[in-house]
């Protein structure tokens, strides 16, 4: 990892504000993060992986943290960032709190908090480093909605990061439909973590699946995927060959 | 002192004279020529019988479609096909070659072509070039020795899977296979999963599009389904067709049919023995 603390840019071009730092590039980061909308609510999936380059650092790391009486987020990218972005959030939530005049901050309200924030963080060049997915129900409405480091946001049905755009995001859009069960989307969900852990090369197996209803925010134990590696290929790769 | 300079015939492999170069001019800003890329999705996989190949059909100059149904399946034997992504001229000029190189072979042995022959000819002209025959190959095929797939990498790295995709559809349709595959599938269990496998590449990639094409290879031989399935028609063709204006004046009528009927003499003749 490079030394920072004493390097200036070659291409700075503000003089008096030469000096202090911007984010680069992330170091200690977390890999995708899958969310659906189902029949009761949202149900959000990530692993618990905290990889420094290309070692995989820390394998408890909880990526998907609830906010308030109706949201969840979840992050990838770097981690720092994100426990940032809690903090943010949390002095939002206290704020709101405060008031005390019955209403709280839905999801659609942090959604766009943390839109306004990630965007106005690019514009100084100093992007906080995470892709965010922040989903929840309020007044019986689902919500689920992601905001990008460089501030590109919007709702969707299913929505994935990193990884999970090119790999979970084909089998959401075929497999996806209204009013899924819990326990299909669970499976879908799996699904698509198991084919992330198969192609991704920072998945770890180990993940927590989060469901968010108007009842509240449940986050599930770690647990792990069964994977199957009996393919006859695999076994007898130079069959024929000799 | 006179300095001999010994002429020496090149030995081919990819030659770096012009490489610097072309370093120097692409910094003051004369870039070269783009290629045209098959930005594809190619998939292949085994099944109880055999081997089956798919492909997308779109063909892609830069940001433009320059084909949109061309033909990514080559042939390279009677049981072994080879789809191939990447620059296009690069794929049809080496699965050309090694086909040649198969049929010289078969001659000379007598006997139906391996997979391996075809895919150590393949990694070995690819290897020699260093990466810059930029060609990424699905290789299957049914031999003696049974079914077999295999990807090659335009730097000349070989894998033997059950099941493979390639391109830049590569990650929606493994998306599709790493969810759905089993061993010992049935022909038709098998073009369905291949089927999904590209269309999911065609709907989700920026660079595969228009029709899927599928080759089923077995032991008893091979079924190329060109344009199997064609889930992107045009939406909205006039069912008048072409008329000319109304007061146009018809002076002559001569219709001349395009194709002439061919005349095929039994038994007489030279017929080549194979």
């Amino acid at each position: 990892m490079q030394f920072m603390a004493s390097k200036q840019p070659e291409n700075s071009l503000l003089g008096p504000e030469s000096d202090s730092q911007r984010t680069l590039y992330p170091y200690v980061t977390g890999t995708s993060v899958v969310a659906l909308k189902y029949k009761d609510g949202i149900l959000m999936a990530a692993d618990m992986g905290g990889s420094y380059g290309s070692t995989l650092r820390y394998k408890s790391v909880q990526r998907m943290k609830p906010i308030g009486k109706h949201s969840l987020l979840g992050a990838s990218g770097e981690i720092s960032d994100f426990q940032e972005i809690l903090s943010y959030l949390d002095e939002l939530i206290l704020y709101d709190n405060m008031w005390d005049d019955g209403n709280s901050l839905g999801p659609k309200e942090v959604h766009n908090y943390l839109t306004r924030v990630m965007y106005n963080r690019r514009n100084k060049f100093n992007p906080l480093w995470n892709s965010l997915v922040l989903g929840g129900v309020k007044n019986g409405q689902k919500y689920l909605g992601t905001v990008s480091m460089i501030g590109v946001n919007f709702e969707d049905n299913h929505v994935a990061t990193g990884f999970g755009n090119h790999l979970a995001r084909p089998i959401l859009r075929q497999e996806w439909h209204e009013n899924l069960s819990f326990e299909d989307g669970v499976r879908l969900l799996e699904k698509c973590m198991r084919v992330l852990l198969y192609r991704d090369r920072s998945a770890v197996n180990k993940l927590q699946i989060a469901k968010i209803t108007e009842d509240g925010v449940t986050i599930s134990q770690p647990y792990s995927l069964k994977t199957y590696w009996e393919f006859s290929a695999f076994e007898n790769p130079a069959q024929g060959a000799i | 002192m006179s300095k001999s300079v010994i002429e020496t015939p090149p030995k081919g492999g990819f030659s770096f004279d012009l490489c610097k170069r072309n370093e120097m001019l692409a910094k003051k800003g004369v870039n070269s020529p783009s290629f045209r890329k098959t930005g594809t999705t190619i998939v292949g996989l085994i099944f109880q019988d055999g081997v089956i190949l798919g492909a997308d059909t779109r063909a892609t100059e830069g940001p433009i479609v320059c084909d949109k149904n061309c033909e990514k399946i080559h042939y390279m034997a009677p049981n072994i096909y080879c789809c191939g992504a990447g620059t296009a001229a690069d794929t049809e000029a080496v699965t050309d070659m090694v086909s040649s190189q198969l049929q010289l072979h078969r001659y000379h042995t007598g006997r139906e072509s391996r997979v391996v022959t075809a895919l150590t000819l393949l990694k070995r002209h690819l290897f020699n070039y260093q990466g810059y025959v930029s060609a990424a190959l699905v290789l299957g095929g049914v031999d003696v020795t049974g079914p077999h797939l295999h990807t090659i990498y335009p730097h000349g790295s070989t894998d033997t899977l059950p099941f493979a995709t390639m391109g830049s559809g590569s990650l929606a349709a493994m998306a599709v296979f790493e969810s759905n595959y089993r061993e010992g599938l049935t022909r038709d269990e098998g073009i369905k999963l291949v089927t999904e496998a590209i269309c999911s590449g065609i709907f989700n990639d920026l660079g595969s599009g228009s029709n899927v094409d599928i080759c089923v290879i077995t032991k008893g031989g091979k079924e190329y389904l060109r344009n199997h399935l064609q889930p992107n028609p045009r939406t909205y063709t006039s069912s008048k067709g072409y008329s000319f204006p109304k007061k146009t004046e018809v002076l002559l009528t001569k219709i001349t049919p395009l194709k002439e009927k061919v005349e095929i003499i039994e038994g007489g003749g030279d017929v080549m023995e194979e």
